[in-house]
């Protein structure tokens, strides 16, 4: 489009152009993406109707091979693998998406704070710095600790973990944002700084915020199975990937179905999230395609 | 480069002073009185008391801060309550297969990620290129743990060639110890070459676009000399930013990595203190690896003086 071109017929250009869904349906691999997601969440949303009941307990049967009765065998217990799976999905799509809500609100509210109130800026900051000097899953273990095992206290000490990178990226979208000339017009305009933020500042540092949301999300999952595995995550009783792993590793040698089926559960989870994030980022935030997203993959 | 030298060392003391104060508060997160917490449900009354003296926690809060970072500073990370030793003594005995298993992970995690991402950036967009990158993205799609689970499965239990489980000390010999640390070094270090091999990759392609290797080319320079001696040494600032931080993810990584294995590391230590509630120890291991995060990511900053003369610091 030149440069030259009427603000109305920009508009026209605009209005006909495909939305953001056609857009993000584009590229193959970020298709696949949503469709392993759209799969683990009605998985997770219909676990009580595909899966039975994932306590029940048959100890005559305990460590079936996987068959027609139970599709993915069962535990040490007797009790259905495959129940246990569905309904660990359904734990990891909730923790995922509490994490995404609590990190993303606490994130943005810290990263606006520090962005806009250029005298909070350094203390503000600095508290991130600390949280952030910390390894995540080190920092999660200790959360654990002091928090105790439960449900709520992983989905809060994961989001702990992660608001301080999710408040970094705002930070930074915030600092160029207040410097533009329509934020300027407002202010002259005589609009209060909550009014600015809200209509003005916040709206434009969506795109960063939905990419972060899709890293968080799966490192949310990811951190979930893995403290769950190592024993100070979700109660044992809770069905969860890091769960049935965490057993399965004593029976590894009679009864590697318990590894196998939570294994690949993790796996394509993880991927599905990882080919949509990738198709998302491209998207929205072609600026940082490339390095600037590989480091912050990283970090 | 001395004053910036000197002040990323001076950078370092507000961070160190939060996470030291972090490392502090966790005693204090949890619900109800710590002496009791710690000394579980069904402690007697002394038992609970004598943990209170112990730690220090009947003094008033401030106090108990500022006695906690005197102590820090003067390298003393307390009592372990379980174990009844010092913590730094409980640290130290656990510290060696941690970090040999670290360095190995990152000696894999290097050997595999940086020419294959190199490759792929020489080869892009081909199939080499396309094959690398799913692999890659397979790759940070897998838990380390879940990695070393399925290594177990297939190389120990059903092939039978190394060990399922276990640690075998240096002073029992290097050969049996770098054996007893295979599968958990791969399981580690593969999953963190993906990561390398992705940011190796973007930074070549980043490289290859710049007008030095355009007219490297025109001056009839071989693609070998283009790619290897130009385009390579310039993607290693980067690169080797990523190597450093790698370094800081593998020995959390360690930490997940051992409890597969059972290998008696930092990891094993502080999941044992948690399930005993010895928060001197958790205490300690978090400011120990968060320490040496810090200086890690200090020393990856300034190795930019070594790797990249063009970056100068006032």
């Amino acid at each position: 489009m030149s440069v030259l071109a009427l603000p109305g017929r920009a508009t026209a250009v605009r209005r006909a152009g495909p939305g953001w869904l056609a857009l993000l349906s584009r590229r193959k691999t970020t298709m696949a993406g949503a469709v392993i997601m759209t799969l683990m969440v009605t998985v997770g949303l219909l676990a009580p109707l595909i899966g039975g009941d994932p306590a029940h307990m048959e100890v005559a049967g305990r460590l079936a091979a996987p068959g027609r009765v139970h599709w993915f065998g069962t535990d040490d217990v007797g009790r259905d693998v495959w129940s246990r799976v569905v309904y660990g999905a359904r734990l990891s799509l909730l923790v995922g998406l509490s994490v995404v809500v609590l990190a993303i609100a606490s994130g943005v509210v810290c990263g606006t704070i520090a962005g806009y109130y250029r005298r909070l800026d350094n203390i503000v900051m600095r508290i991130m710095d600390g949280l952030m000097a910390f390894p995540a899953i080190v920092l999660a273990i200790a959360l654990m600790a002091a928090l105790g095992p439960s449900v709520v206290n992983v989905i809060v000490s994961i989001a702990v973990v992660y608001s301080p990178r999710v408040a970094r990226v705002v930070r930074g979208s915030v600092l160029v944002i207040r410097e533009t000339a329509y934020v300027e017009a407002a202010r002259a305009l005589g609009a209060a700084d909550l009014t600015l933020i809200a209509r003005h500042v916040l709206p434009n540092c969506l795109s960063p915020v939905i990419v972060q949301a899709s890293f968080v999300f799966a490192a949310a999952v990811l951190t979930e199975a893995a403290l769950s595995f190592l024993g100070v995550g979700v109660p044992p009783y809770v069905p969860s990937w890091g769960v049935i792993l965490a057993e399965g590793r004593l029976y590894i040698q009679q009864a590697p179905w318990l590894v196998l089926y939570p294994g690949a559960a993790i796996m394509i989870t993880i991927f599905g999230l990882n080919l949509f994030g990738d198709g998302l980022r491209d998207l929205l935030d072609p600026k940082i395609r490339g390095l600037a997203t590989e480091r912050q993959r990283a970090a | 480069m001395k004053t910036y030298v000197v002040r990323r060392l001076l950078a370092l003391v507000p961070v160190a002073l939060v996470v030291a104060t972090v490392a502090f508060v966790l005693i204090h997160l949890a619900p109800g009185d710590p002496a009791s917490v710690i000394a579980g449900p069904d402690a007697s009354r002394d038992d609970v008391q004598r943990i209170e003296k112990q730690l220090g926690l009947d003094a008033p809060l401030p106090l108990q801060l500022v006695r906690w970072y005197g102590r820090l500073v003067q390298g003393d990370l307390g009592q372990s309550i379980f174990l009844r030793k010092p913590v730094t003594d409980a640290i130290l005995d656990r510290v060696e297969p941690t970090l040999l298993l670290t360095l190995f992970a990152m000696a894999v995690s290097v050997a595999i990620g940086v020419p294959a991402g190199v490759l792929s950036a020489r080869y892009h967009n081909t199939a080499t290129d396309q094959a690398v990158m799913v692999v890659a993205l397979l790759g940070v799609s897998i838990p380390n743990f879940l990695l070393g689970l399925l290594f177990v499965l297939f190389f120990s239990v059903w092939l039978g060639w190394f060990p399922v489980a276990g640690y075998s000390p240096l002073e029992y010999g290097w050969l049996k110890t770098l054996r007893s640390l295979v599968l958990p070094a791969f399981a580690l270090g593969l999953v963190q070459s993906a990561l390398i091999a992705r940011i190796a990759r973007s930074s070549m392609l980043d490289i290859l676009r710049e007008q030095f290797i355009t007219a490297g080319r025109a001056k009839g320079l071989s693609e070998r000399a283009v790619i290897y001696k130009h385009a390579l040494k310039n993607a290693m600032i980067p690169t080797v930013t990523i190597i450093g931080i790698s370094f800081a993810i593998l020995i959390s990584g360690a930490v997940v990595v051992e409890t597969v294995f059972n290998i008696p590391g930092l990891g094993r230590l502080i999941i044992s203190a948690v399930l005993r509630r010895d928060y001197p120890v958790i205490q300690g291991v978090v400011l120990c690896i968060a320490g040496l995060y810090m200086l890690i990511n200090l020393a990856v900053d300034l190795s930019y003086l070594i790797f990249d003369p063009r970056v100068k610091y006032q």
